[in-house]
């Protein structure tokens, strides 16, 4: 396997997708580098950034162009000795517009599936539809010069099943970058049975020189940040169904997102990152997983419901949060969808009350951002706190125990289903792909 | 010497400072500046001329021609004579020694000097390119990213390991932790929000070369900053003329120039020769020694420069500056308090502004007007000495100042 080959000429497909046009960055910063390389000089690097919306592209030239600027002026230093044979290139500036036209010079926006036929590699983020990555894969394959690799970027579809059927005999791998790419430091890499060790090789390298964090995952549905968090949100909805028996829902909803952010110390709750990554995304990927897993029914009515009255969560082109389980102003949370009447219904009019029935926080309660800050005292700070959680005899704290031993159960039958080697995988997944300040596989509980 | 005002020296440390909000721009420090110290000496009327010292406005804000701002600081000056002066960190120096020059020249009784640098327009990676002007353009290509801290890192680099790392990165930190410690101390300093409970600890992390440079690290380093300094220098007709008592004027007593080739590397990379050479000028015409100087503002462009300057100026034997530093005669209850608001590391280095900024600060310490910055000025040594530096050791002003 030759790296540098490999890297001559790349297509992304679903380029100007949320992960598309962080791959895009990631991908091209490492080709002008290589490309920048004095025994590279003569050969052309090529990036095709497919995708089949036009404006989407435009965007992403964009963005592209400004995140490299930024990129640049973060590594002068560097850029400057690179350029040191360039007498033209004087000026920190002069140096840095140079590099953002070697970068962009590499990039290649395109509309329709001919160029990638020229690739020897092909990502993949296209949306998550199985027949939709079938099609691309099999259209690629067929016409391609290369016999191209393929890393797909699917969050829950099985890596065997898109190598079966797009026929692509082993020259597929799993890719799974976390969202935003550029920012998150978790990979995990999934290899199906039939994934040829050359390209094993090869996305571990290329990770490596990504500078991510790599975690393998078996080829089950959902892998292993998926296979957790789907459980774990199902946990949390029905937690959420079972105390609107006796409560108004919205109360219900309100309880539980606070018992998975402030009790149980992460860095939100449960339905505020349900609607971080989509009701619909949810959703979706619950579907995708489901006919996988055997002896659990990965679907939550909630869900459809929502859906059908188009509440989707997921977030604007500017970064923000729409509105899902919850309502959000400026970050904040401030109301909570009632879908009984169709309408949110403020905090303001009912927090209070919650609260007094949730109890208070324990005394050697921290916030998740202090816990994170600290990674020295993190663990010690961490059992102090979950030791006096166990004692206490308050609603909040008995929700958040049985929470944290399902989130556990959970990790540990990722483990027993060989989705994951071990179970510092799992905990690796969480703290890195999820900020999480500890493990579910601990031994707080 | 009378009515320094200062600005505030914004940038990072400030808690007002934005980078993506607007900021007030090159007109209105200097009318800040300008109108601070015209209605502490009885309005324009009583000036004859102006100067005005910046050094790169024609990159950081695209703007030439600055002495056509002074009449924009009140009517009354209109029509007047304005010079602008450029030497790099030494504009307002150069400033104040073009001021004094005219008034002994007797063809003015008042002169405005001011001084005035806006850099936070650009990022620090492209404001590296516009100080780099400061040395010699071609040695760009072959510079550091970030050139002049490049080459102060290069002279650090050869001090220690002439005269010892460890003892030098030692007084780095010191010199780093007086200068907050007296910019808290002073409300227009850049570093006055600071809270850090031990500078001094921050200060003490090692250099990294892949990010920034081999010997020397930020805290090194002078500050990237917006800001404007005034001051009026007069005859004895022209104070008089402000109406302004004695005690609250200080007397210029020495003035010492020196400039250096600025296509020539320093004789010596451990010295600051030219700073030398220029200070022992304004001794001399004081006709004192460095023993009678209750406080000194000296320009610590890098942490290094204000050990090197404490060497160039007497203090300490070649190598023994650090040593000097360590036993804490340059804090601000030692035997002689340098750099008395935080200097160019704390109070921040508004370039063209430093120099006036430099005198402003001695003229508060010599009248009584440093507030809580004040320190004790013993009536046996009633001089002070300001020295601004242009470059690497390039264009160099020393001023001994004497309380009235
Ligand atoms: N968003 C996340 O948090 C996340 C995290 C990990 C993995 N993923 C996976 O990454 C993939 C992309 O997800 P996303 O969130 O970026 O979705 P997205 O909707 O933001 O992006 C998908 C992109 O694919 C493009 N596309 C659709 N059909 C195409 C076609 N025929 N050819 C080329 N491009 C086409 C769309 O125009 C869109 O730009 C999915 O497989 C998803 O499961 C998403």
């Amino acid at each position: 396997m030759d790296y540098n080959e490999k890297m001559e000429n790349v297509s992304i497909l679903g380029a100007a997708g949320k992960m598309g046009s962080g791959i895009v960055l990631l991908t091209i910063v490492e080709m002008a580098d290589l490309s920048l390389k004095a025994e590279n000089k003569s050969k052309t690097y090529v990036l095709n950034a497919v995708d089949i919306s036009q404006k989407a592209l435009s965007g992403l030239m964009k963005y592209i162009n400004a995140q490299v600027v930024k990129i640049a002026e973060k590594k002068i230093v560097q850029l400057r000795k690179i350029y040191e044979d360039r007498a033209d290139l004087i000026e920190n500036s002069d140096i840095i517009n140079e590099y953002v036209m070697d970068v962009m010079n590499i990039l290649r926006p395109v509309t329709t599936l001919e160029s990638t036929y020229e690739s020897n590699l092909i990502f993949e983020a296209a949306s998550e539809n199985p027949d939709l990555k079938v099609k691309l894969f099999s259209q690629i394959n067929q016409n391609s010069t290369k016999k191209p690799w393929f890393l797909t970027n699917t969050s829950s579809i099985p890596i065997h099943e898109l190598d079966a059927k797009a026929n692509l005999e082993g020259r597929i791998i799993g890719f799974h970058f976390y969202n935003p790419p550029a920012v998150q430091k978790l990979v995990e890499i999934i290899n199906a049975k039939t994934t040829v060790a050359d390209l094993s090789e090869f996305a571990l390298m290329y990770a490596k020189n990504l500078r991510k964090v790599v975690v393998p995952s078996n080829d089950f549905a959902g892998f292993i940040g998926n296979g957790h968090f789907m459980r774990d949100a199902i946990y949390g909805m029905d937690q959420a169904v079972k105390l609107a028996k006796d409560i108004p829902f919205v109360e219900a909803v309100y309880m539980i997102n606070k018992v998975t952010q402030d009790f149980m110390v992460r860095p939100m709750g449960i339905f505020q990152l349900i609607d971080y990554v989509g009701v619909d995304v949810c959703q979706y990927i619950m579907k995708v997983m489901n006919p996988h897993v055997k002896d659990e029914e990965i679907h939550h009515n909630l869900l459809d419901m929502y859906i059908d009255m188009g509440v989707r969560g997921g977030q604007n082109s500017d970064g923000s949060q729409k509105d899902g389980f919850l309502k959000y102003e400026k970050g904040k949370v401030t109301a909570i969808y009632n879908p009984e009447v169709k309408e949110y219904v403020a905090i303001d009019t009912f927090a209070a009350a919650c609260d007094d029935r949730l109890g208070k926080l324990a005394s050697s309660h921290i916030t998740w951002k202090s816990a994170v800050s600290n990674q020295k005292t993190r663990l010690d700070v961490l059992r102090t706190y979950f030791n006096e959680l166990k004692e206490m005899n308050t609603v909040g704290a008995a929700l958040a125990v049985n929470y944290l031993k399902r989130s556990k159960e959970i990790g540990l039958k990722l483990v027993a289903d060989n989705v994951a080697l071990n179970t510092d995988d799992v905990n690796t997944v969480l703290l890195t792909g999820f900020f999480h300040a500890y493990g579910p596989v601990n031994d707080f509980i | 010497m009378v009515g320094g005002y200062n600005t505030i020296s914004l940038g990072t440390g400030r808690k007002e400072f934005n980078p993506k909000k607007e900021r007030p721009g090159l007109l209105e420090y200097i009318q800040e500046a300008g109108r601070g110290t015209l209605a502490k000496i009885g309005g324009a009327a009583v000036v004859d001329e102006s100067v005005i010292s910046n050094f790169m406005a024609a990159r950081y804000n695209n703007q030439g021609h600055l002495a056509g701002f002074i009449p924009a600081i009140d009517e009354g000056l209109k029509f007047k004579p304005v010079v602008r002066v450029e030497a790099a960190c030494g504009s307002g120096g150069l400033g104040l020694a073009t001021s004094i020059k005219t008034v002994l020249a007797g063809s003015a009784e008042v002169v405005l000097a001011l001084g005035v640098e806006v850099q936070n327009t650009v990022k620090a990676v492209y404001g590296a390119d516009i100080l780099a002007g400061a040395g010699y353009f071609k040695e760009r290509k072959t510079g550091h990213a970030h050139f002049f801290p490049g080459k102060f890192s290069d002279r650090a680099g050869i001090y220690y390991a002439k005269y010892g790392r460890e003892k030098t990165r030692k007084a780095m930190a010191v010199w780093f932790k007086n200068a907050i410690e007296n910019a808290r101390l002073d409300p227009t300093a850049q570093e006055h929000h600071n809270t850090s409970a031990s500078p001094e600890a921050v200060a003490s992390v090692e250099p990294n070369a892949k990010s920034f440079l081999e010997h020397i690290t930020v805290f090194d380093c002078s500050k990237v900053s917006d800001g404007a300094a005034a001051i009026a220098i007069v005859s004895e007709e022209g104070l008089k003329r402000t109406g302004i008592a004695l005690k609250d004027a200080v007397e210029i007593v020495g003035l010492g120039q020196a400039e250096y080739d600025i296509t020539a590397p320093p004789e010596d990379m451990t010295a600051l020769e030219t700073t030398a050479v220029a200070v022992k000028k304004a001794i001399d015409m004081a006709g004192i020694t460095i023993d009678d100087l209750a406080t000194v503002e000296c320009h610590d462009c890098f942490s290094i420069a204000g050990i090197m300057a404490t060497e160039a100026i007497g203090f300490a034997k070649p190598g023994e500056g650090p040593d000097f530093v360590l036993a804490g005669n340059t804090s601000r209850t030692g035997k002689v308090p340098f750099n008395t608001t935080g200097g160019l590391c704390g109070w921040g280095h508004p370039v063209g502004a430093t120099g006036i900024h430099q005198a402003v600060t001695i003229w508060m310490q010599l009248t009584g007007h440093a507030g809580n910055s004040q320190i004790k000025i013993n009536e046996d040594r009633p001089y002070a000495l300001s020295v601004n530096m242009g470059g690497d050791d390039k264009t160099v002003i020393a001023i001994v100042y004497k309380k009235c």
